[in-house]
């Protein structure tokens, strides 16, 4: 069963919540899950791999799960509501998924004590409130390493949003991974500022195939720098979801998110009643970070050479941030065989050598 | 920079510019004849998923802007019925018009997230356009020539026709139009229909031509670009014109200069050059007005008959 909450039914729902407390007694009633999304489940990119997860959770327990989902939350105080909205009916277990819904996710957690919650990508925990991410740094490894592989020009374009940690680290492992083969790598990036605009994505990636870039990736949304690759005939990248359907040559391959196996241990973990809090950053290792499958084009080299950094980094004998690591400014970030901590990796503000940012 | 660069950074504009310029054209025929229709957004996202649902599901691009051309005109219709037909307020209802079309494009398109067609190619065959600088000039799709087509046709209209005329006289003084026996609500839900027409086809532009996809949002506000451009250009159709291209060329400049590595420019600072653009631009024609011109059409916005 799922309920689809739009807001306009959530501003209907709000005038009759008042009656939901006599509902709450039901004796065998499902177990409700409830999801608030940042954007629209349709935006085949971030909130639409949330959505996969939350069908696997209703495909793995059928009638004992009830999920809802309240979609185009706005970060900001229409998100306390739209989170209160699902605590009040009768959700126990709520998962958060924007950075900006952190604040509200703790404000509400402290009225409902009784009801778990999981906020995604923050660093505020609570008894009730527990925080996940995934590390995509490390699909970011891989894809430059196929980069460089499969790039004649030695250079890259890299669309990216908004120059925060999340996206540093991301176009550093990149460079860092495509370097490692060719070392006079060049990454361009252009700053799109804007999680999502398809045509103006689609123009960032011209611009950068004008440069002279022959494989393009992104930190941005949507499907159309793909479009645009394929349709000068350069490599590409998929982002949070296999995006070969739209670039069936240039697609060499996909960071995938997939936060199914999570959602399904977490959802199974509250029902048990062995729900603790805690923050869980998954990589490939554990599932929450996968590579789509190689395009037929993708060198045996170059195959290889991923497969490597793949386990490596499953094994854990390789970290995409090893020492020794000079930013571009000759600071030294990194000491020889030192990896980066999770805590410089979460503040990371300084760009390799290469990157031209 | 050689030259394929320079002329591939054009092309990369006009496609910019196009559905831009097609949705602000229809709106200004619309203000013109006195509506406010602030739906363009709208109008434009309800074209873009019909265009695709139709070119998806029968695999002709053609029919697909029909339907997108169609599903403008009925987007606009409705804003028509609510505010000439029931006299309510047009700038409210412009702004629900953008909302609904959000909606009813989100909830039209939810089937086709994910699917691709193969998209509106050049109108010529390539052989011709072998020249980098030939591709210039034949290199492009049929609807830019459209587009282009359609800016002369309607500035002819405009200021050469009996019928430009009258539409006119509808957007200055209603009700001396009316008082001379022109239908005055009838023109206006004429022009509001061409204005949806125009803004459907631009919309289709983004999901069947640039980004052959369908996603929510897809126009991502390029409706409100086309609102502020009408007023920009003065209610001009040449205006309008270059109006488009140089924000097409701001835009484009913009991610070109950044792929170049122009670092001595911040981006933050390029991202903004659009607006600033605007801004500089709407502040020297107010300043113009304040010596004796006057732009805007006399009765734009107001219902008719007045209250």
């Amino acid at each position: 069963m799922s309920a689809i909450i739009t807001r306009r039914t959530l501003l209907a729902g709000t005038a009759a919540s008042a009656a939901l407390p006599l509902v709450g007694a039901r004796a065998q009633a499902p177990f409700g899950v409830g999801f608030v999304y940042v954007g629209p489940v349709g935006d085949h990119g971030w909130t639409w791999t949330h959505d996969q997860g939350r069908k696997a959770v209703e495909a793995a327990y059928g009638n004992k799960v009830k999920t809802s989902f309240i979609e185009n939350v706005a970060e900001g105080p229409d998100a306390a509501r739209a989170i209160r909205q699902l605590a009040q009916a009768g959700d126990q277990l709520i998962f958060t998924t924007s950075f900006g819904f952190m604040n509200p996710t703790i404000q509400v957690a402290k009225q409902f004590p009784k009801i778990k919650f999981e906020h995604a990508t923050g660093y505020q925990r609570a008894e009730n409130v527990a925080t996940y991410n995934a590390r995509f740094y490390e699909g970011r490894a891989v894809i430059g390493t196929i980069a460089g592989h499969m790039s004649k020009s030695g250079q890259a374009g890299y669309i990216a949003s908004f120059p925060i940690p999340e996206v540093v680290m991301g176009i550093n492992a990149f460079h860092l991974a495509a370097k490692k083969v060719n070392p006079n790598f060049k990454t361009k990036v252009i700053w799109a500022s804007t999680w999502y605009d398809p045509a103006k994505e689609a123009d960032a990636a011209k611009a950068l195939i004008d440069q002279g870039c022959d494989v393009i990736t992104q930190h941005t949304d949507s499907a159309a720098a793909l479009q645009a690759a394929e349709q000068r005939g350069v490599f590409a990248f998929g982002q949070a979801s296999d995006m070969k359907a739209f670039a069936p040559k240039a697609h060499l391959s996909a960071i995938v998110d997939d936060w199914s196996g999570y959602y399904v241990k977490r959802v199974k973990e509250a029902m048990d009643g062995t729900w603790k809090s805690g923050d869980v950053w998954g990589g490939i290792k554990d599932g929450m970070v996968k590579l789509a499958p190689y395009n037929d084009a993708v060198t045996p080299a170059a195959r290889a050479a991923a497969d490597e950094v793949q386990k490596g980094i499953v094994a854990g004998t390789l970290h995409p941030f090893t020492g020794e690591l000079k930013d571009q400014k000759g600071t030294l970030r990194l000491k020889a065989g030192e990896t980066a901590s999770d805590e410089i990796l979460s503040k990371m503000d300084w760009y390799v050598d290469g990157v031209q940012a | 920079m050689t030259a394929a660069i320079l002329v591939s950074i054009f092309m990369t504009l006009a496609a910019a510019a196009t559905p831009i310029l097609l949705a602000a054209l229809g709106e200004l025929v619309t203000e013109k004849a006195g509506v406010l229709n602030l739906g363009v957004e709208g109008m434009m996202l309800c074209g873009a998923v019909a265009g695709f649902a139709v070119a998806y599901s029968t695999g002709s691009v053609p029919l697909g802007l029909l339907a997108a051309t169609l599903a403008g005109v009925a987007a606009a219709m409705i804003f028509a019925l609510l505010t000439l037909g029931l006299g309510s307020n047009q700038v409210a209802m412009g702004l629900a018009l953008t909302i609904f079309g959000i909606g009813a494009s989100s909830l039209i398109g939810a089937g086709f997230v994910g699917r691709t067609i193969t998209r509106l190619g050049p109108l010529f065959p390539a052989d011709y356009a072998a020249h980098p600088w030939l591709r210039l000039v034949v290199g492009h799709d049929a609807i830019v020539y459209l587009s282009l087509a359609l800016v002369l046709a309607v500035s002819l209209f405009l200021r050469r026709t009996k019928a430009g005329l009258i539409l006119r006289a509808v957007g200055e003084n209603a009700d001396s139009a009316h008082a001379i026996g022109y239908r005055v609500l009838a023109i206006r839900t004429a022009a509001t229909a061409f204005g949806g027409a125009l803004a459907g086809l631009g919309g289709a532009y983004f999901s069947l031509a640039l980004t052959p996809m369908w996603a929510d949002r897809l126009t991502a506000g390029r409706g409100w670009i086309a609102l502020a451009l009408v007023v920009f250009a003065a209610w001009k159709p040449g205006r309008l014109l270059i109006g488009a291209y140089l924000f097409g060329a701001v835009a484009t400049f913009e991610l070109q200069a950044k792929a170049a590595g122009l670092s001595f420019i911040a981006p933050e600072v390029l991202a903004m050059t659009p607006y600033l653009a605007t801004i500089v631009v709407l502040t020297m024609m107010s300043l113009g007005r304040r010596t004796g011109g006057r732009d805007a059409p006399a009765c734009l916005g107001k219902p008719f008959p007045a209250p």
